[in-house]
């Protein structure tokens, strides 16, 4: 997969304050990436970086191919950016809003109508189109602001916090028109958020950034076998297990661990190869088996894993 | 240069204005005193007032400071007829540079400080107009309204001046020679001079009243030349209007230029 973004060695200081440290990061082409970190983690200074909107202090990166440093221009005309705060014109009407950052994108006059229109449709705001911003609601607020950062059709798409302070109607919607961008258009999505649920339900892969340093970048899956050496299998047998059973496993090498959780015993194990063993000494033992399920740990998880070890190494 | 998202930004500015009753309502007001109320009611006391009762002693000592070409005119004039001319066209002529002064910074306050305080200016900055067309239609949107107001209100004032002294004059008598300059060449370079400071003062300043506080202290040298005209100190002639504007459009270009060398995006996102 053709990368997007590549950065290396990216850095950024405000006075004696280190807002990005040494960032090393890779993008692919139509994935959604999730950019997680507590706020002042150095997110959207990232974003800032990355778009050649702020000069990085050291480091390099490419966007679209373009060297940020010298071809802001180039890069912010095929990228759309929602800011943490919907910088919206508040005078203005949602129509005006977008006809004017068409004009600035350089849309084909001719079009720029029809698009503006389509998005109003699209993002649930036709009826209110022509009322003034500062009549609008948080929420209608946030979609407006996303159909903007959408107006020129850009292949790389830059949202901060996009489902903040929305209500769960108007934060599913934006959810799945991330779907929808990522999966129906091919689009790249990076996603900035402290939402670790929406993280896991919308990103390929996940990076974790503080005090503006990557603390660990890959899957979920990657960076949970990076963080746990041990493997946790929910297994029902439709009730607590005989002593036989818990006998067997006591004595079975590769488990580490048996409890008890809501009706189910879930056994800590070394590794997946332990996994038919253990079916097969369950069995042997009497006890009958309905499901076996290995537990994959939240985003949630890794993410305070991550941030309680500090540096990780992660499986970048 | 892309021009098409240069007059975007100028026209939103502008449509932005004209909802704010805070920003539009001085622009309005201080013309209309300055250019129509006050010269009128001057004009009219000499209609309604009897020669005697107008203050003729003070007029006489300045008519005798005045360089021949604004005192000559007056020679064959009546003592009314004289306060006229003297009150309309000489008199308050510097207070009109308050006009594109004032409608220069102000318009430069809001386009640039107020787009910060409103947190909008952050998605603009996005978008891939470059540093130099953001400038540029940042001057070029507090610059024009400012020529246009100026001329129009001058042109208003015209009008008015000649219809409050027309029974007494019976001609047209206003302007003389020394408006042209004064509203062509010396009024643009005020405005420059105040949109150039105001935009300086504005990537700094972190709301509109701010800016607005800083540009106001530019109104001072206007004052003075003001007071040194009534004071016949100096007169305000073409020639000195000439150099006075070439003066104001050094220093106005001077400021644009430094502010457009210091004008980076990257700068100004990180004070938002």
């Amino acid at each position: 997969m053709q990368a997007v973004i590549v950065a290396e060695g990216l850095t950024r200081h405000f006075g004696d304050h280190l807002a990005v440290n040494q960032l090393n990061l890779q993008v692919a082409s139509g994935e959604v990436f999730g950019f997680l970190g507590p706020n002042g983690a150095g997110k959207t200074t990232t974003v800032r970086l990355l778009n050649g909107v702020l000069s990085a202090g050291g480091g390099s990166a490419r966007v679209l191919g373009h060297d940020v440093a010298t071809d802001g221009p180039e890069i912010r005309r095929h990228t759309g950016v929602l800011t943490e705060t919907p910088s919206l014109y508040e005078a203005l009407t949602a129509r005006e809003n977008l006809l004017f950052f068409g004009d600035l994108y350089g849309l084909p006059e001719s079009e720029l109508p029809r698009r503006a229109d389509a998005l109003l449709e699209e993002f649930g705001l036709a009826d209110r189109a022509d009322d003034r911003v500062g009549t609008y609601s948080k929420g209608m607020h946030q979609r407006l602001a996303i159909a903007r950062a959408l107006l020129h059709s850009p292949e790389l798409i830059f949202l901060d916090e996009p489902t903040s302070g929305l209500d769960p109607a108007a934060a599913r919607m934006v959810r799945d028109t991330i779907q929808k961008l990522s999966q129906a258009e091919g689009r790249t999505v990076f996603l900035c958020t402290h939402n670790l649920a929406e993280a896991q339900a919308l990103c390929s892969r996940v990076g974790v950034i503080d005090h503006g340093v990557l603390q660990a970048v890959g899957t979920p899956q990657e960076l949970a076998s990076s963080l746990w050496h041990e493997l946790s299998v929910e297994i029902d047998l439709h009730g607590e297990p005989s002593a036989a059973v818990r006998e067997t496993l006591s004595r079975l090498p590769g488990v580490s661990g048996q409890s008890l959780e809501k009706g189910k015993l879930v056994l800590t194990l070394a590794s997946e190869e332990a996994i038919p063993t253990v079916v097969a000494a369950i069995a042997s033992a009497g006890g009958r088996i309905f499901s076996v399920l290995p537990r994959e740990h939240t985003l949630e998880e890794i993410y305070f894993r991550i941030q309680g070890n500090g540096e990780t190494g992660g499986a970048a | 240069m892309n021009w098409r998202a240069i007059r975007a930004i100028i026209r939103k500015d502008l449509k932005q204005v004209m909802q704010n009753k805070m920003v539009w309502l001085p622009m309005i007001l201080v013309p209309a005193i300055i250019l129509i109320i006050v010269p009128v009611a001057m004009v009219a006391m000499a209609t309604f007032v009897p020669a005697e009762e107008l203050d003729v002693e003070d007029l006489g000592s300045l008519t005798q400071l005045m360089p021949a070409f604004m005192s000559d005119p007056l020679n064959d004039l009546s003592l009314a007829q004289q306060f006229v001319v003297l009150a309309s066209n000489y008199m308050f002529a510097p207070m009109f540079l308050i006009v594109p002064l004032m409608v220069a910074s102000i318009l430069a306050a809001d386009s640039v400080a107020g787009e910060k305080e409103r947190r909008t200016l952050e998605a603009l900055l996005y978008t891939p107009i470059t540093d130099t067309e953001l400038f540029l239609s940042k001057v070029l949107a507090a610059f024009l309204p400012a020529l246009v107001i100026g001329v129009a209100s001058f042109a208003i004032s015209a009008i008015a001046i000649n219809l409050a002294g027309y029974q007494i004059m019976g001609r047209i008598f206003f302007p003389v020679v020394t408006w042209w300059p004064l509203v062509f060449w010396l009024g643009p370079a005020v405005s420059m001079v105040g949109l150039g400071a105001t935009v300086l003062i504005s990537s700094k300043a972190k709301t509109f009243m701010q800016a607005q506080q800083f540009s106001g202290v530019l109104v001072l040298p206007i004052v003075f030349l003001m007071m040194a005209q009534i004071s016949g100190l100096f007169f305000l002639g073409v020639g000195l209007i000439l150099a006075l504007g070439l003066l104001m459009w050094l220093i106005g270009l001077g400021l644009v230029w430094v502010g457009a060398k210091t004008f980076a995006r990257g700068e100004i996102i990180a004070r938002i």
